[in-house]
Order: C-alpha cells, then structure tokens, then sequence
C-alpha cells in the first residue's frame, strides 16, 4: 500500500500572550491508504493540533505534510478550502449538522461547496445515506433524529465528496456506549469498503477497535502499533 | 466553485428560517424607501401643478396692476382700491418700450349672467383684441370680438368654458342672448378650457367684454373712465421680459411721478414668480426627500445590526461551512446575498406601497400625479447599495472567522 499521509518534522507553535506553545515538536509519520489509524493522547498532547493540520484547517509552523498527493502545508487560504472539500469527510463529535435543513441536505452541504449538479447531489446523497443506514430518514431534520442517527448524517456526510480520508474527531463522544460502538462498527465497514479512516481520540477502547494507533503525549509521538487482531 | 444558484437558494433559506426578524429588518428599507418615494413623487406632482397654473396665465408676460408692492412683502392682494392705471398708460407702453409684442388693458368686475333661465354670477371683463394674443388663449367655438366692437362698445361676450357650461348645458351658447346686469348681450364666442390657477382659482369661470362695452354698461360710471385694473404685457422673448420689466417700470415711474419705494403700481414677471415658485416646491421636495433618506440609512444600520447578530448566532454553522470546503468568498457572499436580498425585497415593497401612497394623497389634494420613475430606479438601486454597504462588514466578519475557533463555539 502507498502513504496517504505523509508528515514530516511538523512543528506547530502558538503564541499564548508572551509563551510560545510547542504544540507540536517534531512530529513525522506516514498512514497508508485504506489503513484505520487512531491518533490518541490526553488534552494538551497536541492530537487535536495535529488533526486541524490533517485536516487543512490548520497549517504547520514548520515541516511539510502530503496528504493524497497534494502537500498542504504552504497553501493559502482558498486552496485549502478546495482542499478540504476534495479531499477530507470531517466527522465532529458534535455532529454538526445544521438544524434548518433535512437530513438529505445536510448530506448535500459538501458538494454544493464542490459545484456538483443538484441532480447528482441529490442521488450521491440518498446513496450516502442508504449506506450508513439511513435510507428510510432523508427528510427528517436533525431534532427528529437520535443521536447515533444524527451521527449516521454526519458520517453520510462525510463520504458524499468521496474524500480521500475520514478524519473523526471524538464520533462518540457524545453518545452512550451502545451508540458509539455501533458508530465505530459503522466506520470498521467503511474502512473494509475501502475508506481510510483516521479517529482522533483521547479514549482508549475507541482506539482498541481501530487497526493502528498513534500515541501523542507533549507534542511528540510516543507510541506508534497495530492490533489487526482486534479490528479485522 | 459554488453555483450562484445554490447561493442564491442557501441566502433564502437563510431569511425564511427567521420570517418576522426578516420582515423587521427589511421593514427599515421599506419605510426609507416607500418616503423617498412618496415624498418626491408629491414634490413633483406639486411642482406641475405650480408650473402648469403659472404657465396657464400666459408665457412671457408682465402683469402690471395698481397698487404698490410692500417692501420686500408680497404683492397686495386688493390692487382694485386702487385706480392709478389708465389707458394711456396701456398705450405709452405699447409705443415706447422695445420687446413687447402686444399689450392688453383690461377692466374687471363681477356680473350677474341670466341666460335660458338660468342664473349665473362671474367675472366680467373688459379686455381689449390683443388680449387673447397676450394671455395665450383661444377661442373654442365662434369668435373674439375686433377693434369695431371695441370702439363702439358693443355688447357682445364671450364666455369662459364653465360659464358656457354652466348657462347653456345642452346647447352651444354662440348667438344666444344673455342678460348682463340688465343689458341684452349676444355671445359671440366660448374660450377654450385654461383650468384652474395656481391658487385653485378656476380660469374658465369668466366672460370677457370688449374693454369699453364694460366700462361704460357694466363696471358702473363711479369710476374713472380711462382707469384700467390690469395692464398685460407680452413680449417676444424671455430676454426681452427683462428689459421690459425694467423699462415698463420706469416709464410708468415717470408718468406717474414716482421714485422707488413709493410706486403706485407694480409690475409682475410671471417668469419669476414660476422660477421662484418651481424653486421653492423643488428645494422642498429635496429637502423632505433628504429627510427620508435619512430613515433609509437608519435602515440600512438596522440590516448591519441585524446581520452582525446573524453572524454571532451562526458561527458554528460558519465554521462547519468552512470546514466542508467554503471559501471565504463564498460565506462572504452568502451572508452579502442575505443582506442585499433583505434590502432589495424593502426597496421593492417599499417602492409600491411609495407609489400608492403618492397616488392617494396626490388624488386627495387632486394633483398631478407624477411617478418618479428615474427616483424608482435611484431608490431601488440605493436600498441595493445600502445592503452591499451595510452587509458588507457583517459578511466580511463570518469570512474571517476562523473555522477551528467558529466549530469550538457553543
């Protein structure tokens, strides 16, 4: 398998009034495409730092990044943008879906965003939905969905770019137990579908359903394994 | 690239999830819109009907009346008190001062009409040939008596177009007889239609005599036989109204002994009184129409307010947008759109409910009714620009936002 990702010495400092914060202090790693990685560590590790700059929301102070062929790392504004919609499916722990539109629109929202026709909008999103098991709720809103449900939306959402990777950020969160591991079940399929899947993460047993997991801890990598037996 | 379309639909969207707080905020817009509107399409409507009433008295005329003017006051209202003008004046004018193409001395008086058994009270007078020439008049039905019927006072009339309607309703009125003050008449001829005058005096409610016919069978024999209440002046051209002003003035100072200040006459230039009043009814209109466009602005502050608290409510979704892939330009227009649309939708309604406004108090006080179209567009283009103006620091704050920031909110 080829890398998807491609992170080398990423550095990400901040300024907090007259301390410089190392967010990240030297951070390289590859992930390959279709793996099903976990990027885990306590608050203030530097994961969620790490995941803005996955998912080109945020950009390294130093170091490059390559993701899907396309290095992020020096793109401006707008091309990150374009960057995002191609190619990332986010996945909140809030779901993030807007309140006003049904659950079919709120599928729709990325590909209005990539200038897709309403026409193919339309199917790409009833499939994304009938695939996270959703078929029968199109046109319910957000309110009159569950929470896992309302998740499944998100997730719908997420896959109806066709995105390179999935990048979730604590998809259980806010559920119960029974909730969150259908959710993570649901991604396990998507990932045997073909998905690359990157959960960010600070609970361990969400990590131990992923096939690899990426330990952060101060800004630095300080555990990196797999446990294919558990997620195959 | 988003499509316009999509654009377009998600800014709707946006206004119809907050139907009443959408309807405030344009409410702004149509109020400054519908006054602008209103206000300068009754200004206009005014003007005409100043202009048109002015301009019904005859172009390029002097009217010189007994009586003096005070100070910088008005005109006197009652110059018949007076008998300081006469015929010879009339004439002195016609023969000396340059420019002028006729000159129409006229005596007034009030006559009671009988005719067909029917009873009817009007202005009566006395005008010389050259007075339709003078006051732009023409004669509708028959004729206007000549020099002949003037000389030999004859007693024929001609009536205004709603003393004939009212005497002779069925029938036209040219050589009927009528009783004038107890004197046979024949009409000869009716005038056509003026309307009503600037102070909503109507025109047609007149019949006109020859000059001595009235003086010397009608207006009575108190007065002097050679005074006149009125003395019309036309001249070639507006240039030459001016020197005429000048000239007539003093000529009549020196036939009367005068100097400035103490005139027993005074000479008026309809020209002047049109400017002026044109430019009264005009600085009004421009200044009420300031005055609405204040509540325009006060409008477009409404929609920035309104769009500032949008983008503070919305920064989640924001930053969810931003997160799926929207540019900056594109929150910048979506949320631009929303203010726009909210301004244009104000300007539309507020346009119409401007025109009715202007219909009805236009048809209240019976004038013209002039639609500003040129001040529609302008409206209509300025409430767009008030959204563009207004929306654009609003919308230019949801594009900054930073999405990692923006989803964090609660």
């Amino acid at each position: 398998m080829s890398a998807l990702i491609t992170a080398r010495d990423l550095i990400k400092l901040y300024r907090m009034g007259d301390e410089t914060v190392r967010a990240l202090d030297g951070v390289s790693f590859e992930i390959e495409k279709g793996d099903y990685a976990a990027i885990v560590g306590p608050s203030g590790s530097g994961k969620s730092t790490l995941m803005n700059i996955l998912g080109g929301l945020d950009t390294p102070t130093h170091g490059t990044i390559a993701i899907d062929g396309a290095e992020i790392s020096q793109m401006d504004d707008s091309e990150l943008a374009g960057f995002r919609n191609a190619t990332i499916g986010f996945v909140f722990q809030s779901f993030n879906l807007l309140p006003r539109l049904t659950a079919i629109e709120n599928v729709e929202l990325p590909m209005i965003y990539g200038g897709v026709d309403p026409q193919q909008r339309r199917e790409r999103a009833m499939e994304m939905l009938a695939r996270v098991g959703l078929g029968e709720r199109m046109t319910h809103r957000p309110t009159q969905l569950s929470g896992g449900q309302q998740q499944r939306v998100a997730i719908a959402r997420a896959l109806s770019g066709q995105p390179a990777l999935i990048l979730a950020d604590e998809p259980t969160g806010a559920l119960d137990t029974n909730t969150g591991k259908d959710i993570l079940n649901l991604f396990s399929q998507l990932n045997r579908e073909g998905a690359t899947v990157v959960i960010v993460t600070h609970d361990l047993e969400v990590a131990e359903k992923t096939r690899r997991v990426i330990e952060m801890r101060d800004g630095h990598i300080v555990g990196d394994h797999r446990n294919d037996a558990e997620a195959a | 690239m988003i499509r316009s379309s999509d654009l377009v639909a998600s800014a709707m969207r946006a206004l119809r999830s907050n139907p009443m707080r959408s309807a405030l905020t344009a409410l702004g817009v149509i109020i400054g819109v519908a006054s602008v509107i209103a206000m300068v399409s009754i200004g206009r409507g005014a003007q005409t009907s100043v202009q048109s009433s002015i301009s019904s008295l005859g172009s390029n005329l002097l009217i010189v009346v007994p009586g003096a003017q005070r100070g910088a006051g008005g005109v006197r209202m009652q110059p018949g008190a007076f008998e300081t003008l006469t015929l010879a004046d009339a004439d002195a004018i016609k023969r000396e001062v340059s420019g002028v193409v006729a000159v129409a001395p006229s005596q007034r008086t009030r006559g009671q009409i009988i005719a067909n058994g029917l009873n009817w009270n009007t202005q009566m007078e006395g005008v010389t040939p050259d007075y339709l020439a003078v006051r732009d008049w023409r004669i509708a039905d028959g004729r206007f008596f000549e020099e002949r019927d003037d000389r030999q006072a004859r007693k024929v009339v001609v009536l205004g177009a709603t003393v004939a309607r009212e005497l002779f309703p069925n029938e036209s009125p040219v050589g009927q007889r009528i009783r004038v003050n107890n004197g046979m008449y024949e009409v000869i001829g009716v005038l056509e239609s003026k309307g009503q005058s600037g102070i909503g005096q109507d025109q047609d409610d007149v019949a006109l005599a020859p000059f001595t016919t009235v003086k010397r069978r009608i207006s009575g024999r108190q007065r002097r036989a050679d005074s006149v209440s009125q003395i019309s002046i036309k001249t070639e051209s507006e240039s030459a109204l001016r020197s005429a002003e000048g000239d007539v003035t003093a000529l009549l100072r020196q036939r009367h002994r005068t100097q400035e200040g103490e005139d027993d006459f005074t000479v008026q230039n309809l020209n002047s009184i049109m400017e002026a009043a044109t430019e009264a009814t005009q600085t009004l209109t421009v200044m009420i129409a300031c005055i609405a466009g204040v509540s325009l602005l006060v409008g477009g502050i409404g929609i920035m307010n309104i769009m500032l608290v949008s983008v503070t409510e919305r920064t989640r979704e924001i930053g969810l947008r931003k997160a799926l892939g929207a540019r900056k330009s594109d929150i910048l227009q979506q949320f631009g759109l929303e203010a726009v649309a909210l301004s244009v939708a104000g300007g539309v309604v507020g346009l119409v409910i401007g025109i009715g406004g202007a219909w009805i108090v236009t048809t209240i006080f019976s004038l013209p009714f002039a639609l500003a179209l040129d001040t529609a567009v302008l409206a209509i283009g300025f409430s767009a620009v008030v959204g563009v103006l207004f929306g654009a620091y609003p919308a230019w704050r949801a594009a900054q936002l930073d999405p990692i920031e923006a989803l964090r909110r609660e």
